[in-house]
């Protein structure tokens, strides 16, 4: 909690370091935000970026249209092993849009303060990992245009479909968390719009903006009814972030392979996914702050709390992964044991033992103030940390199915060039919208920075 | 362009007639030849000029013009009609929607094997054994599965061609044919020779004999490339007369196959199986076994099922012979074999202790001393007569077959040969290398070429005449017990194809008799009064005919034949040549279902290896899927080495069949061509091999990576003794077992409870059922990159495990199909309802549903659902479209599919039943799988049925479900494997 020498404070004080810098009033913060959206020149490293990303994105789109033109054989996917990188990035992306929300709802609930300057863009991330992530449930189908039979409507065969499924229920959770993430987001984007209305020159972008703003004038009725709303949208976005990662768990927990029929595996995916969520605003915003000078307002004080979150959760997830080693031995299944023998042991055996060493053992350097505090080493780390998280998924899917019960059929599962261009293109996607929202929205959320002015006179 | 005599004298004239100068181009243009005016006139030579790819501006206009022109026409063609509408006036018998069943035959290696053709509207679409036939007795195999995709097979030749790629007619053929004919007519046919497979047709048989009449000085040549001299050969010098040896399974209850993989190869295989598994089961209550002894130097399915197996290599097995012989009391040079002396000491007291009753069986690949020894022994046996019957020979004229490709090698180099006729054989590619075949076929002035391929015979032919698959055309010809079978054509042939009997009815000069004249005409000439349409229609109905199994003859062996032991070679490594099980002799090489089909001891799919035991692997540095160069006799061919366990020490077998150039778009450069080592002095097997390994390596692929059972409890098995003691041995595993717990309400079943059983100690692990299912599911072929990706569609697959040492392992087969489990993991993860559970039992799989989640797929313990990952089902060849059966939906790319219990044929007895207001009777419904099983290990029926056959297996304690901890309540069970080893050797199955 202290990084008192670096602000040249005494230790006895022992203040919580700032969530803002110093020297800071309502016009500077305002000024100082939305001028990257509007006056700022557009930096060259954003255009290079943007291009790169683009690149991701065909790459994205046309693995997506070979894709439908030949079938999901041109990926790897076989039999025993149905779901390969398909459902392994679903669960990575689907994870990393756990942070968002995470910090959004549940740290306004319990007013950490500290949140404001970040939960803006990491709902934007979790957004853009949702879109993401949605697109391989709906495009892994064997015959993705008949994907609406997933969804409970009326219609002419009379039938529902199939509740005691785990992926009904994930449709469900999936559909429902991308609706309130999309409407928190959204809402609490209301004030900055009109604010960018009030600021912009280009007449086109005053008309555009003032459109999203929809017609907020800064009353205080508005902002009474306002609060009243993002509140509810925060308690209603609360139980989600618990219930999301604990449904797509449950497809495999439901499931009877070995490696997958574990109790434990909602906590597990939960924690998992903070986890990553976490990594995933660090590997951001670290680079963010510094491209865009924001190093007041995405402070050091953000920078540790996050180290932290993911330090307690990079330890939820180590002690899954030891549990998971327990319950083969204490299970006494043989199928049981031959799969915690066939992870460390078996083919796959070096992602295993990669995973442990991403996600069970470099985060333990997080215990180091020394590590919290250095911006280099933190952004590997969380690089680390989402490598370590997309190899769990590997782990749990792959190595589970690849050898289950039957000798017999035991295979193995290599990926093609089109399950990396899919993956690599959802990366560019991701890049591509997170690039634009930088660029037409303001990145923080100002309205709510301007509530911890207060705090910078402090400061 | 047929060339005519150039009159010499007549050109001489002309030049010195002409006026002013006159330029000439050859000789032809001089003397005004109507073939050279013709070649004047037309800017294409005859038959060149219409049908090649690129057609020149000129003549697409005439074939465009002639196709309007005679537009109205194209109902007169032989092209298949589509009618829509509904007869007019109905066929007898055939009502729409309604299979009708034909007998038949086909033949492999000339014997017939009895079929029964199920025939949709004119069209037929699956193969099942015939009944009432010797050789089948309702059972098939592999290859009779698949031929019926043979027949269908888009790349057969279509039309009768010159030069390999210029299109001619029958009636061309036969102008020049006559031509030919007459021209060797004068010196009473010298020169003319016709190349056959072995032939058992009476009808064939009378032909050649009547051409060998008119043409006394022709000869008529037979080969099979994987025939059978050696018993042949091995029957004259035990007898002095040929013979054809039959064995009686049945009565016989100690086996010894000297490297007989008598359960997978030959012409009575399927019947040998029968007879072998009926002495085998035990859930029926039999108390006693038949007992194997196998010493082989492949694995085999054979030996797999041995009760004792011993591996050795090929070359010494005439000396373990010589020592049974020797310890029985056989006076004929005996020999010693040390290390295996408990082992000879044993199978002679046990054969010795069940005289009349022991059999010994000589394989084909083992040389006539080996046969010999083998009848020596069961003659001093009392085994004659008993579990061994001679009859004449089946062959209508047998001979050493490749001393007789031999002499017509020798008499093509040496000029001799002016008109080869080649009949169904392919001898460029399969006849051994030393002869040179290829090189050998420039020097005949005429060949002509009869196969349902253009293969690497046809290339090398002027003329090549699309032949007539047996489900085209009328034939004849005999099974293994000289039994005669009709062939009866089921289909109206598909392209322009001709008969090998009408092309000998063409040398005869009888153009214009009909295939089923020439058949019935000589079947009707053989009638020796009463009413022969009266027996022929019973022939054709029963598909054998009456009274035509050949009697036994009584024959003795002499004394001293092969007294003296050969000297056995430095034990150099050797080489071994086997057919291979899913090729055969390279005949079936194009056949996709018979390529994607796993071999049942390595599981290898799509190609040819060079297999080794895993010590020999070792000793030479070897590794799986490592490339060697295999060097013998001068000769080399590159092959990949895969290591199989039990293999001989020392010794290396390659299978025949792959390597080939022009066998189809299936089949071309599939493995590598085993027949390039192949010489006709040793065809089998041979020392003197050298291995030369590289460091290149080939991708196989197998359908099966571990052959390990990882401590499972999958395969239950027990000796007889252990069984007798302990009943109940199969039911001594799996904690959790007949605890069912479950959320959700049992089923009820009112009706029937659709149920299976597979019998482990009977299945012999042959792969017909695979094949069967997949000609009446209409399962697509993958090809081998699909394979390797894990993609192959087979709905009942085949496990093989392995057990005990490296070097000999027992190994035991499994056939996996769906389990219609009654709480089926799959069921409840489906999000759309596409896998249910039905009113019966059944695990339905809606395809029309499926979104393709593959969920079901992955939670399915014993992942036996296949998922169409790309579009397998060929939908753009319109002639398999023939071939699919139409009461079973062809699978869309993206939905899930898997053994449905054969729904299909549960229906129709529903039907049936419900016409007649009956419950479904016991055995009524047949599965595909069930059919195919040569050894009946398959048991399907209505488990709420007590009497029935199924409920009763069921209720026997050898009954276990695979994984039924798991609580899945699997409705396909398995029968533990009992096997019957000998105290004397340890009593261990081995």
């Amino acid at each position: 909690m202290q990084s008192s020498e670096m602000l040249g404070k005494t230790p006895e004080v022992q203040l919580p370091a700032p969530v803002i810098g110093p020297g800071y009033t309502y016009g500077s913060v305002t000024d100082k935000i939305s001028s990257l959206v509007l006056s700022r020149r557009t930096p060259l490293a954003w255009f290079v970026a943007f291009a790169l990303a683009s690149l991701g994105t065909a790459m994205l789109f046309g693995t997506i249209a070979y894709l439908l033109y030949g079938g999901i054989g041109i990926w790897g996917n076989n039999v025993p092993v149905g779901w390969g990188f398909d459902i392994v990035n679903f669960v990575w992306w689907v994870g990393i849009g756990h942070a968002g929300t995470l910090i959004s709802a549940i740290l306004l609930l319990f007013r950490q303060q500290w949140r404001t300057s970040i939960n803006r863009f990491a709902e934007a991330m979790t957004l853009f990992a949702i879109a993401n992530a949605g697109l391989y449930p709906l495009l892994h189908t064997g015959r993705p245009w008949f994907d609406y039979w997933l969804m409970p409507y009326p219609n002419t065969f009379g039938l529902w479909p199939n509740f005691r499924s785990p992926l009904v229920w994930d449709v469900f959770a999936i559909s429902t968390y991308a609706t309130v993430s999309f409407l928190f987001w959204y809402t609490g984007l209301i004030p900055d719009l009109a604010t960018l209305r009030d600021r912009a020159k280009n007449p086109l972008l005053r008309i555009l903006y003032g459109i999203f703003a929809l017609g907020w004038r800064n009353s205080a009725a508005h902002w009474n009814r306002y609060h009243a709303a993002y509140l509810m949208l925060a308690a209603l976005s609360t139980p989600l972030v618990v219930s999301v990662h604990s449904v797509v768990s449950l497809d495999f927990a439901a499931g009877i392979v070995p490696g997958w029929h574990a109790t434990m595996f909602p906590p597990y995916f939960v924690a998992g996914a903070i986890f990553s969520g976490f990594a995933m605003v660090l590997t951001l915003s670290i680079p963010l702050r510094k491209a865009y000078g924001l190093e007041d307002f995405i402070t050091m004080r953000h920078i540790n709390n996050m180290a932290k979150i993911m330090l307690v959760t990079g330890l939820i997830v180590f002690y899954g992964y030891m549990m998971e080693l327990f319950m083969g031995w204490y299970s006494g299944s043989q199928y049981e044991e031959y799969l915690i023998l066939n992870r460390m042991t078996g083919p796959y055996a070096p992602l295993y033992w990669a995973l442990i060493l991403c996600n069970g053992l470099i985060p333990q350097l997080l215990w180091f103030r020394g590590v919290r505090n250095n911006l280099l080493v933190l952004f590997i780390i969380s690089l680390i940390v989402n490598v370590g998280m997309w190899l769990e998924r590997f782990v749990i899917i792959v190595t589970s199915l690849h050898r289950d019960f039957l000798p017999s059929a035991w295979g193995m599962y290599y990926p093609t060039i089109f399950d990396w261009t899919m993956f690599i293109g959802t990366i560019g996607f991701f890049l591509t919208l997170l690039l634009l929202f930088i660029r037409v929205l303001p990145v923080i959320s100002i309205f709510e920075m301007r509530e911890l002015v207060p705090e910078s006179e402090n400061a | 362009m047929e060339k005519e005599a150039l009159d010499l004298s007549a050109i001489r004239a002309r030049l010195a007639q002409a006026k002013g100068r006159r330029y000439w181009r050859s000789l032809e243009e001089i003397a005004e030849t109507p073939a050279f005016k013709e070649f004047l006139y037309r800017e294409f030579p005859q038959g060149a000029a219409e049908w090649t790819d690129q057609l020149s501006r000129r003549s697409f206009l005439k074939v465009m013009g002639a196709s309007l022109a005679l537009a109205g026409l194209t109902s007169c063609s032989g092209q298949l009609a589509e009618k829509i509408l509904p007869y007019v006036r109905q066929p007898e018998e055939l009502i729409p929607g309604k299979p009708l069943f034909y007998a038949s035959a086909m033949t492999l290696g000339g014997y017939a094997t009895g079929v029964l053709v199920e025939s949709h509207e004119g069209r037929p679409t699956k193969i099942e054994g015939n009944p009432d036939h010797p050789a089948s007795l309702g059972s098939s195999d592999p290859f009779m599965q698949a031929s019926i995709l043979e027949l269908y097979d888009p790349d057969r030749s279509q039309v009768v061609t010159r030069f390999g790629t210029r299109i001619s007619t029958w009636d061309a053929f036969i102008q020049s044919l006559q031509t030919e004919l007459d021209s060797l007519q004068a010196n009473q046919g010298a020169g003319l020779r016709i190349l056959t497979g072995l032939v058992t047709s009476p009808t064939l048989t009378s032909q050649l004999d009547a051409i060998l009449a008119e043409f006394p000085q022709a000869k008529w040549h037979q080969y099979e490339p994987a025939g059978s001299d050696n018993a042949r050969a091995g029957a004259r010098l035990a007898f002095g007369r040929d013979v054809e040896t039959i064995y009686n399974l049945a009565k016989a209850d100690v086996v010894l196959s000297l490297d007989a993989n008598f359960l997978g190869e030959g012409p009575a295989h399927i019947r040998y199986a029968r007879d072998f598994s009926d002495k085998r089961r035990v859930w029926t209550g039999q108390t006693t076994q038949n007992r194997l002894y196998v010493v082989e130097s492949t694995p085999s399915i054979t030996g797999a099922k041995a009760d004792h197996r011993l591996p050795l290599r090929a070359s010494q097995m005439e000396l373990f012979a010589r020592a049974v012989a020797e310890a029985v009391g056989v006076k004929v040079g005996g020999a010693e074999l040390a290390e295996h002396a408990d082992w000879i000491a044993a199978v002679a007291g046990e054969l010795q202790s069940h005289r009349g009753t022991g059999l010994v069986i000589a394989g084909n690949q083992q040389p006539p001393i080996v046969h010999a020894l083998a009848h020596a022994l069961n003659e001093a046996l009392g085994n004659v007569g008993q579990t061994v019957l001679y009859t004449d020979p089946v062959a209508a004229n047998p001979v050493d077959e490749m001393a007789s490709l031999r002499e017509l090698a020798e008499d093509m180099a040496a000029d001799r040969v002016q008109l080869l006729i080649i009949l169904d054989r392919n001898p460029v590619y399969e006849a051994p290398a030393d002869l040179q075949f290829a090189e050998l076929m420039f020097k005949v002035k005429t060949r002509i070429h009869l196969g349902l391929y253009e293969d690497e015979t046809a290339e090398l032919c002027q003329w090549h005449i699309p032949g007539l698959h047996y489900l085209e055309m009328w034939g004849d010809a005999r099974a293994y017990d000289g039994t005669v079978s009709i062939i009866q054509p089921l289909i109206a042939p598909l392209y322009d194809g001709k008969s090998a009997y009408e092309l000998l009815a063409a040398v005869l000069g009888q153009t214009g008799v009909s295939n089923l004249d020439l058949v019935r005409g000589y079947w009707q000439g053989q009638s020796s009064g009463g009413d022969f349409e009266a027996r022929w229609r019973t022939a054709l109905h029963n598909g054998i005919m009456a009274d035509t199994t050949l009697p036994a003859t009584s024959v003795s062996v002499q004394a001293d034949f092969g007294s003296a032991p050969q000297a056995v070679g430095p034990q150099s490594l050797e080489i071994v040549f086997r057919p291979d099980p899913s090729v055969w002799d390279g005949c079936f090489a194009n056949n996709g279902w018979l390529q994607e089909l796993p071999k049942p001891m390595t599981k290898i799919t799509w190609d040819n290896v060079a297999l080794v035991s895993p010590a020999t692997a070792e000793r030479l540095g070897l590794s799986n899927e490592q490339v060697v160069e295999l060097r013998y006799r001068e000769r080399s061919v590159r092959a990949p080495v895969w290591i199989t366990p039990g293999h001989a020490d020392n010794s290396v077998t390659v299978h025949l069949g792959f390597g080939r150039s022009r066998a189809g778009s299936v089949g071309n450069g599939v493995g590598f061509n085993a027949y390039t080592l192949r010489t006709s002095e040793a065809p089998w097997f041979d020392t003197g091999l050298e291995i030369s390994p590289t460091s290149e390596q080939y991708s196989l692929v197998t359908t099966q990576q571990h052959f390990n059972m990882e401590g499972r409890e999958l395969v239950r098995t027990a000796t007889l003794a252990d069984y007798q003691a302990r009943p109940d041995f199969a039911q001594e595993h799996s904690a959790g077992e007949g605890k069912h717990i479950s959320l959700y309400p049992e089923y009820e079943y009112d009706g029937n409870a659709w149920g299976m059983t597979i019998d482990l100690t009977t299945c012999i692990g042959c792969n017909a059922c695979t094949i069967a299912c997949q000609a009446e599911n209409n399962i697509p072929v993958v090809g081998k990159d699909q394979v390797l990706r894990g993609r192959e569609m087979h709905w009942i697959r085949v496990d093989t495990y392995f057990e005990g040492e490296l070097d000999n392992p027992a190994a035991h087969f499994q056939p996996v199909p769906c389990m219609h489990c009654e709480k089926a993991p799959c069921e409840l993860v489906c999000p759309v309802v596409a896998t249910v559970h039905d009113a019966e039992g059944l695990n339905n799989m809606v395809y029309n549903r499926c979104v393709g989640t593959r969920y079901c797929s992955n939670n399915c313990p014993y992942k036996v659902r296949r998922f169409n990952f790309l579009q397998y089902s060929n939908e753009d060849v319109p002639v398999l479209k023939l071939l699919m059966n139409p009461d079973v939906t062809v699978r869309q790319r993206g939905v899930m599919e898997k053994c449905t219990y054969c729904v299909q044929r549960i229906n129709a007895a529903r039907i049936e039943a419900k016409k007649e207001n009956r419950a479904i009777r016991d055995g009524e419904i047949v599965t595909a799988c069930q059919q195919a099983c040569p050894t009946q290990a398959i048991i399907f029926g209505n488990i709420n049925d007590k009497g029935s056959q199924v409920a009763q297996s069921k209720a026997t304690p050898l009954n276990y479900g695979l994984l039924v901890e798991l609580n899945t309540e699997p409705r396909t069970t398995y029968l533990a494997e009992v096997k019957n080893p000998n105290a004397e050797l340890g009593g261990k199955i081995s």
